[in-house]
């Protein structure tokens, strides 16, 4: 009778102790939405990650605050307006095009023009330089003139005669 | 000549930028808020849960909102800073305890001291985003009219206090 009623015992605590699995998600829709924006933002404890990413206490507190945001019915703009008032632009893993940030968002192109402004020159200079060496470019005087005739022509006859030669 | 120059010059530029980039720290983001009004609250206070305090209340004085918890390592270097500066009452230091429980926070304060006017209690951290906090400690100054005038990252030294927070306190108090 006692093992009977310390097995209903465990059994009954066993029940206790199970509980359902607390949803992760209350809205997929929320979700999906929060995962979104917050894969483009940063979390400014670890800094390396995304605020979607993060583990750490501060983002568990932001993506809490940006589900509320959402569930208001805000637009992304505006979240991440609500969230660089706070935190300013360095949360933004993708700045905005403005004035303090032009040289960051412009400054490869720049360096590539500049690249390629150097690239340009250089070549042209030894487009110039090798012109200048050139030995195909050197006027011919007269005499050297007809000494090339002469070579030419002699050439002419020993070709002939190798093609009869192979016949 | 100058064509051999060019590497080394690029190598020195190369390095007065990484110097530069050696005593910055990373982890202090400039606020946003410095300049803008400090964010309106409302919260129960640390020791008599039933009284509120709001930052307007202090209209008309310059002070300092010292974000803390007791569970925060590095507020434990900041603190005797913080008690050895109320000492001198310079300027009224609140306390913004975040993110912690009520009777950690109060043995905390009976252990180490407690340098607050008054503390409030910001149980869900909801207060703390609307000031951007990111890594406690965090201290504002902030001024008569109630805008943030400083922001410090991290734990309060001596350093700090003697050269910025104080000189800017005796600036707005004139």
């Amino acid at each position: 009778m006692r093992t009977l009623i310390l097995l209903l015992v465990a059994l009954l605590a066993g029940q206790v102790f199970a509980r359902e699995a607390v949803p992760v998600a209350e809205d997929p829709v929320i979700e999906q939405r929060l995962i979104d924006i917050s894969g483009e933002l940063r979390c400014l404890v670890c800094q390396n990650e995304s605020l979607a990413a993060s583990h750490a206490e501060l983002a568990l507190d932001l993506r809490r605050e940006i589900r509320t945001l959402i569930a208001r019915g805000d637009n992304d703009d505006a979240i991440r307006t609500f969230l660089t008032d706070r935190y300013g632009d360095f949360i933004l893993y993708r700045p905005q095009f403005k004035r303090t940030t032009l040289l960051l968002w412009l400054g490869p192109a720049l360096l590539l023009l500049l690249g390629l402004g150097l690239l340009f020159r250089q070549l042209r200079r030894r487009s110039r330089e090798s012109k200048a060496s050139d030995p195909t470019d050197v006027e011919l005087s007269h005499d050297e003139r007809a000494t090339l005739a002469k070579l030419l022509t002699e050439e002419a006859p020993p070709a002939s005669s190798g093609k009869g030669g192979k016949s | 000549m100058s064509k051999y120059l060019w590497p080394l010059g690029i190598f020195l530029v190369l390095v007065v930028f990484l110097g530069v980039g050696l005593t910055l720290d990373p982890r202090e983001v400039p606020s946003p808020l410095v300049g803008k009004a400090a964010p309106a609250f409302e919260l129960p206070q640390l020791h008599e849960p039933a009284r509120k305090f709001s930052p307007a209340e202090m209209k008309g004085r310059v002070w300092m909102l010292n974000v803390w918890a007791s569970w925060c390592v590095s507020c434990r270097d900041e603190h005797p800073v913080l008690v050895e500066l109320s000492r001198t009452k310079v300027v009224p230091i609140y306390g913004l305890d975040y993110k912690d429980s009520r009777t950690d926070a109060l043995r905390w304060l009976t252990q180490f001291g407690d340098p607050y006017d008054l503390s409030v209690a910001d149980v869900d951290g909801r207060i703390g985003i609307e000031y951007g906090v990111y890594g406690v400690p965090e201290t504002y100054v902030i001024d008569k009219a109630g805008t943030i005038r400083y922001k410090h990252i991290g734990p309060v030294n001596q350093e700090a206090l003697k050269k910025t927070i104080l000189p800017l306190i005796a600036e707005l108090n004139k």
